[in-house]
């Protein structure tokens, strides 16, 4: 948690206790067989000290290259290596994201925190002590067999004991893993599996520092942006000598169209960015699409079609079939965080830009912003500090890219971005338009024969990625970087087609991506990419077919759905819900859903009941019930709050949530104009796991938003009789549909 | 001299007080409990008590509270002494990032200084303006009720 370790200090503490290479070559272990995966991240950075130390005060130090993000991650981790090296938790201290400190363990995002960290810090441990119990072993004179260890201190059976911290030099945990220490066994856990506390709420609920947005380096100057009017808008003319002039102004900068100010305080920056808009000149051309009008654009361009399950149609062959088919569109949704994108930037003697940003790229966007700055990437420092929940890729990264242009302007002095609301909202890269046209022919039972579904979608994926032309003020640079052609995330976790392909056991199944490479507004990875509609559009479907059929829509899937912990999880979300003793009332329906994230992580079934207002269209969601199966839940308190705050969002999403942009630019520039779920809208939620200890970790931070969504559809058919496929289901949609 | 007079402390704003209230909280008193969310008294990420009534200090004047009392999220406990409703937020786990969770606290406060035992939709509806985006609404509304309860 700790803000500013430095790399002296870690290297420092790893370093204090010299000591002799004999021990090491004791207590090697047989080096691992080529080719052989090692857990998680571990895989990409074996060393075994590059994650973890003994530090000389008392403490281990790990170092992991994911974030927190209020996801709980880093507690989650502090818990898994506590019970690995059998010790006390509060010894656990932790460096996260610092580009010069922890292994590079790429981004933090699509639920791979736990599989690929956890893992990695799992094995890590395990190796750790089994080192520290072969040294503990020579210095006891004793069999490490028969060494016990409690927080740290092992003690042989005649009653002699020595601590880690005593045995340790620095020198040997610097070797890679062998992959083949052994996991302690299981019921000598005391952390994994308990809902411990999380380490940063205290620092939260108190105002203690802990965010990016607390931290104040000495002499620190203030750093505003002004950008422009719409996305292709150029800066013509610039007056901006009367600011400069102005005191407390330390720098107007321009380059291109890429306008800032540095200025002594917060207020006057603001005030200056102010002025010089009022004096800028842009070019803004109006030529684009609106919110209206986004779906047809979707349809007319020319994508790239990909296959990605392909099998022979029944139908034809095997007459009489009924098609039938429906088309469901998403919008543009935000990311929304409730703290606008912040970053800190210095340029230090050295020609070093050290950055602190709540990115959750923090190796990659730092080598995106050495081309931009044409720096070697070895100049730009990235050092992650907490921020507001982010959802993914939001303009964090943007922000960064900002205070470093700013910084190499005045040398030796820390300058900190924050956007403004209304740049945040404009700004930011959103989750993609969609739309998912679904078809399936059935017998005369109403059985699904072959199922289809076709997606169109622009790129979900344009992360910084290392490349300057992805971060915004790099492409209104005097010599721009172009904005590289995207490229969809390909299996097993795709990412505009993530989850297009149903977990359902169909007869024949086919699904086709249509992947735009152009953009009608700014987009990137939103939480879940692709899954949430298409899910919706899947799970929205079936219900669809089980109403044709006549079925119970928990039975209709069950037809289909042959995986175990799917069906179990399916029918815990019923049971908690009462489906089979639901008790339908006028006005008000059920409405249930499922989908197993990614097709390969958590497990996640939602049921709710909602009550629909014919009069207004206004649709009230009365409670949620909530099943997930997220393999072993190393904080289960932790995985119910990812899942709960999921399942909000959603609501919030599917409920109220459009992008509304025109040709001259984004038109949804605050909370006013982009309305988000409020506490009395909020339904009660009940969230129950199934657990799976020694089960791998699956990762549950998205598993909920795809089922949240066609629960909401299906209930509100259920109630009204009416089916919502266009997002969101705002009161005017559902009074419309129910006069169609 | 303006005196603001914040979690017990005068300060001199001299010069200030035309300023947000928030910044100069957070810029020239160094305080971190108040946020930026908005500037627009749209999210409440920056919610103090001026006389104990919950201010939007992102739309407020530092000249316009000068010689009130003024408690920020700081004056309620610290780490090492959170105040009862601060231990409750820890209790029941009750954010994500924690963002918002100053301006919660604050109108919290000022909620269960009016109504010490409110119900459910009294803490709802007093938290209507307050903007959460991680969706740990349910958990923020028994954090307020259980510190109601132990009160």
């Amino acid at each position: 948690m700790s803000i500013a370790t430095t790399r002296r200090s870690v290297l420092k503490a790893a370093g204090a206790l010299a000591i002799g290479f004999d021990f090491f070559v004791d207590v090697a272990v047989a080096a691992d067989a080529p080719g052989q995966k090692l857990p998680g991240d571990l895989n990409t950075n074996p060393k075994i000290s590059s994650w973890l130390r003994v530090e000389s005060d008392g403490k281990i130090r790990l170092l992991v290259g994911k974030v927190e993000l209020g996801q709980g991650v880093l507690t989650a981790v502090a818990q898994i290596c506590a019970d690995q090296l059998d010790v006390d938790i509060e010894r656990i201290a932790i460096t996260s994201g610092d580009t010069r400190l922890v292994p590079d363990e790429g981004v933090t995002a699509g639920s791979f925190s736990m599989p690929n960290c956890g893992s990695a810090v799992r094995q890590v441990a395990a190796e750790a002590r089994q080192i520290l119990m072969g040294l503990a072993a020579r210095k006891l004179g004793a069999e490490a067999t028969g060494l016990r260890v409690a927080d740290g201190l092992v003690t042989a059976p005649d009653g002699k004991s020595v601590s880690y911290w005593d045995i340790v030099s620095g020198e040997e945990l610097n070797r890679d893993a062998s992959g083949k220490a052994p996991l302690k066994p299981r019921e000598s856990y005391r952390y994994i599996g308990k809902s411990i506390p999380r380490l940063d709420i205290p620092f939260k609920v108190t105002g203690t520092q802990i965010f990016i947005q607390d931290y104040r380096p000495a002499g620190m100057l203030h750093g505003r942006v002004l950008r422009p009017p719409a996305y292709d808008a150029r800066l013509l003319s610039l007056e901006s000598e009367a600011v400069e002039k102005t005191a407390g102004v330390i720098k107007v900068m321009r380059n291109g169209s890429f306008v800032g100010v540095i200025a002594e305080r917060e207020e006057l920056a603001m005030d200056a960015i102010a002025e010089l808009r009022s004096q800028a000149k842009w070019d803004v051309p109006t030529k684009g699409e609106t919110q209206d009008t986004v779906h047809d654009w979707l349809l007319r361009q020319e994508p790239q079609d990909l296959y990605i399950r392909k099998e022979p149609v029944i139908a034809a062959a095997d007459q009489p079939r009924k098609l039938v088919g429906a088309i469901y569109k998403r919008p543009y949704h935000m990311h929304a965080s409730i703290g606008p994108s912040t970053a800190i930037a210095l340029l230090d003697a050295d020609g070093v830009t050290h950055i602190q940003t709540h990115s959750q790229s923090v190796f990659e966007t730092g080598v995106a912003i050495a081309e931009m700055l044409g720096v070697d990437k070895s100049r730009v420092h990235c050092q992650h500090m907490q921020g507001s929940g982010c959802y993914v890729h939001n303009a964090a990264d943007d922000a960064a890219a900002d205070a470093a242009l700013l910084a190499q302007a005045v040398p030796g002095r820390p300058v900190r971005i924050q956007w403004t609301r209304q740049d945040e909202h404009k700004w930011e890269p959103y989750g993609s338009a969609m739309a998912v046209s679904t078809a399936a022919t059935i017998d005369e039972k109403g059985d699904i024969v072959d199922w289809m579904l076709e997606l169109w979608s622009t790129s979900h994926g344009a992360r910084p990625g290392g490349r300057a032309g992805n971060l915004l003020p790099a492409r209104y640079l005097e010599k721009p970087f172009a904005l590289p052609t995207p490229v969809n995330g390909g299996p097993p976790n795709y990412a505009a087609d993530r989850n297009a392909i149903a977990i359902y056991e169909f007869r024949s199944q086919n699904v086709t991506t249509h992947f735009l490479t152009n953009f009608a507004a700014r987009a990137s990875a939103q939480r879940g990419l692709g899954a949430y509609a298409n899910i919706l559009a899947i799970e929205s479907f079936i219900d669809e077919l089980a109403a044709k059929a006549s079925a119970d829509p928990v039975e209709y899937r069950l037809r289909y759905l042959k995986d175990e912990r799917g069906r179990a999880i399916l029918n815990k979300a019923a049971d908690m819900f009462g489906w089979a003793k639901f008790n339908k009332t006028p006005g008000r329906g059920r409405g249930i859903a499922f989908a197993r994230y990614k097709g390969l992580a958590t497990y996640c079934a939602v049921a709710m009941e909602v009550e629909v207002d014919r009069g207004t269209g206004k649709v009230r969601v009365l409670r949620v019930s909530t099943a997930a199966d997220c393999g072993e839940a190393v904080s289960p308190d932790g995985v119910k709050n990812q899942i709960e705050g999921g399942v909000v969002q959603s609501l919030s999403w599917t409920l109220k949530e459009a992008v509304r942009f025109g040709p001259s630019g984004v038109r949804s520039a605050d909370w006013t104009s982009y309305p988000i779920l409020t506490f009395s809208e909020v339904p009660p939620i009940a969230v129950e796991l199934i657990d799976r200890p020694g089960t791998p970790y699956l990762g549950a931070g998205e598993a909920s938003q795809g089922p949240t969504g066609a629960a909401l559809a299906n209930a509100i058919f259920d109630a009204v009789g009416v089916r919502l496929r266009d997002i969101p289901f705002t009161p005017a949609r559902v009074k419309a549909a129910l006069q169609a | 001299m303006p005196g603001l007079k914040v979690n017990g402390q005068t300060h001199d704003i001299e010069g200030l007080e035309g300023q947000p209230l928030l910044f100069v909280l957070r810029n020239d008193l160094k305080l971190n409990g108040p946020k930026f969310g908005c500037g627009l008294a749209q999210c409440g990420a920056c919610t103090v008590l001026v006389d104990g009534q919950p201010v939007r200090s992102c739309v407020t004047t530092a000249g316009s509270v000068v010689d009130q009392e003024i408690t920020t999220l700081e004056g309620l406990g610290s780490i090492d002494r959170p105040s009862r409703l601060q231990q409750a937020f820890i209790d029941e786990q009750a954010m994500q990032c924690g963002y918002c969770i100053n301006g919660v606290i604050m109108r919290a406060k000022a909620l269960l200084d009016q109504t010490p035992r409110p119900s459910e939709g009294e803490v709802r509806l007093a938290l209507d303006g307050n903007l959460c985006r991680c969706g740990a609404h349910n958990r923020m509304v028994r954090a307020v009720l259980r510190a109601a309860g132990e009160a």
